[in-house]
């Protein structure tokens, strides 16, 4: 298209608006404050806590959901059966799932007076207002991200191969470890990092299952929500988005370069 | 990682995998035992019913031709243990890998049967040596990667060891993908349209190296094609399958000589002569035909080949005329059988190899065509392919 003409103009003008909307807030979280301030800000415990909190929930969600989904999206692949439309559905459920909706649903299942409750009680396992609660509320939103993507980056590989591997010798968990997940790779390396930017975000389900105390429930979106809720806390809020930005942008990038081409770049043995 | 942890074997097999599967970790190298592979199974498919029954012995190759969505692929998938039959019996050696009357139903993994798709399904992210070596279940890295460099030498594929897939040449493609089959010393191998992929000019190099690895193996060997040549010339035995059914078996030479149906008639085309190149005359290869004779092909080849022609090329006349057209190539014989099909007749000859002639039922009346009568065979140079045949194969006659 020709910049040259009228319409080409107008688009030229409209991409423009739209990165200049979309960036801008970003650039705002820097800019807004002195970066003297942010870095102050960043070393109250507050801060320090929630940023702890968020990273160690999310790997530990991220590990359970990327050990249990795996397996579990290999074999909805891959597999013919009965009821199998409806699998999928029940998995993708949580994706339309309103936050506040996610935080009751847990509540109604694995809170104190939920169908599960006594029994988890019984078993010595406390979820509200613990961290515990936090990883729970974090893999029931984030995992079907990863799964949606596993699935489909299993279902897409080429059924010659997985029989070939078999009838070279290799079960199927051989066949599973060695030629179905390096195929897979960048298909789950990209729901991965979905899944991990949708832990590293979440707010509602948490703040209502799990609440928000400093350094056991307190992820960072919960802190930035307390810290701006007070008078003087706008700073801090700003240096905490300004690492949650940051850590997104990383692990963008890095599953991006990890997943896509390597590979390609692989030579020899 | 030890070979059962992942096995999935079933309860009801209780025998355990077949024998020689321990062997495997012995002597690395030692060839499996040569077996019998024994198939009666039916299986329900979309359009039919596939229903096959035979026996190749060890070193024996049979051959399943028959025009496509006959169930050829599906027969092949069966006895590797990627599709389940409904009914019937499949053994290898004395141990059956499957038998529905008695609940057994062994798994891919533990039938070792050397399965060759059209497609090769060679690993994109491994190198040429790692696909080679996936089948090799012993060794550290430097015992399996010194195995493979030996496997992939036979096939003179040693310098591709460290190139992937994507890197190769059709051709290269099957090489290392028969290494690699071969490196998991398969019991039995299944070759399913081995030549498909390739383009014509690479074909004789391959059929060189299927031959090699068949003769290789010691095992029976299924090949299905879609040519009846490609089965002349790389089995012994030939299986005709149309519509799930088994319609006629022989050898290529019997079923070329008497089809039993229209279909196998039109489908057998070829007649497969054995040769030795001599020298070249007039830009023409000259063969002296096995057992006597000599023909002339614009083909050019050396060494050992296969000469063929098709039936309708072929014209009889009494032995001894002038000959009356241009037809370079005479072979002089003893007329074997004569079936009528339709209008034609197709006419058997030991000259003494078995050449197959179909001339109109009025020649053959004119001629006096009966057996023991003894006709001549003319043909074209044009009409002569010749295909390079691999040295010497212990398993043919």
């Amino acid at each position: 298209m020709s910049l040259g003409s009228w319409f080409g103009r107008v688009a030229f003008l409209a991409l423009g608006l739209t990165l200049l909307f979309l960036t801008l807030p970003t650039v705002a979280i820097f800019t807004d404050t002195s970066p003297g301030r942010l870095l102050d800000a960043l070393g109250e415990p507050v801060v320090l806590d929630a940023l702890w909190l968020s990273l160690k929930t999310t790997v530990i969600a991220v590990v359970v959901i990327v050990a249990v989904g795996t397996p579990a999206a290999y074999l909805v692949a891959r597999r013919e059966f009965r009821g199998r439309s409806v699998t999928l559905t029940l998995i993708e459920l949580p994706l339309v799932m309103p936050p506040a909706v996610a935080g009751i649903a847990l509540l109604a299942a694995f809170g104190p007076h939920g169908i599960f409750g006594p029994w988890i009680n019984d078993a010595g396992i406390e979820l509200v207002l613990q961290t515990a609660g936090v990883v729970v509320a974090l893999i029931f939103v984030a995992a079907p991200f990863y799964l949606r993507q596993a699935v489909a980056a299993f279902a897409s590989l080429d059924r010659g191969r997985l029989e070939a591997s078999r009838t070279l010798g290799a079960g199927p968990f051989r066949t599973f470890v060695r030629i179905a997940i390096p195929e897979a790779r960048p298909g789950l390396s990209s729901g991965l990092a979905l899944a991990w930017g949708r832990a590293l975000g979440e707010f509602g389900a948490t703040l209502m299952f799990a609440g928000s105390l400093q350094g056991v429930t307190q992820t960072a979106p919960l802190a930035i929500f307390s810290r701006f809720s007070d008078p003087d806390g706008f700073t801090a809020a700003l240096a905490i988005s300004a690492v949650l930005i940051a850590v997104a942008a990383l692990i963008l990038l890095s599953v991006k370069l990890f997943g896509a081409d390597r590979a390609l770049d692989r030579t020899g043995p | 990682m030890t070979a059962r942890s992942d096995s999935g074997l079933p309860a009801r097999s209780a025998d355990g995998p077949a024998p020689g599967h321990k062997g495997r970790h012995g002597g690395i190298g030692s060839p499996a035992p040569a077996e019998r592979l024994e198939v009666a199974v039916g299986a329900r498919l979309r359009e039919f019913d596939l229903g096959a029954g035979f026996t190749v012995g060890p070193g024996q190759r049979l051959a399943v031709v028959g025009p496509s969505g006959a169930g050829k692929t599906t027969l092949l998938r069966l006895i590797a243990g990627l599709a389940r039959p409904d009914r019937g019996r499949i053994a290898i050696g004395s141990r059956p890998v499957f038998d529905r009357g008695l609940g057994i139903d062994l798994p891919p993994e533990h039938r070792r049967c050397g399965y060759l798709p059209q497609d090769y399904a060679l690993f994109p992210e491994m190198s040429a040596w790692r696909n080679v070596a996936y089948g090799l279940r012993v060794g550290g890295r430097t015992t399996r990667r010194a195995r493979a460099a030996e496997i992939l030498a036979r096939f003179g594929a040693e310098r591709l060891a460290d190139v992937r897939p994507g890197g190769l040449s059709g051709g290269e493609r099957q090489r290392i993908a028969l290494a690699r089959t071969l490196a998991a010393e398969p019991r039995v191998l299944l070759f399913d349209e081995p030549l498909a992929a390739l383009d014509p000019a690479t074909r004789n190099e391959s059929m060189r190296q299927l031959d090699l690895a068949l003769s290789q193996s010691g095992g029976p060997a299924v090949i299905v094609t879609h040519s009846f040549d490609e089965a002349a010339v790389l089995a012994d035995r030939i299986a005709v399958l149309d519509r799930g059914r088994i319609a006629q078996a022989g050898s290529p030479a019997e079923l070329s000589a008497r089809p039993g149906s229209r279909f196998v008639a039109d489908f057998t085309g070829a007649v497969v002569l054995d040769g030795e190149v001599a020298g070249t005359d007039g830009g023409l290869t000259v063969v002296a035909v096995d057992g006597g004779g000599m023909l002339r092909s614009v083909d050019r080849a050396s060494g050992t080949v296969a000469v063929s022609t098709f039936p309708w090329e072929i014209s009889l006349e009494a032995p001894g005329n002038a000959p009356r057209d241009s037809a370079l190539n005479r072979l002089t014989g003893t007329v074997t059988s004569v079936t009528a099909i339709g209008n034609r007749a197709r006419i058997g000859l030991a000259v003494p190899q078995p050449v197959t002639a179909e001339i109109t039922g009025r020649s053959a009346e004119a001629l006096e065509i009966r057996p023991g009568v003894r006709v001549t065979a003319a043909w074209k140079a044009t009409a002569t392919r010749l295909i390079a045949r691999g040295p010497h194969d212990p398993y043919r006659p």
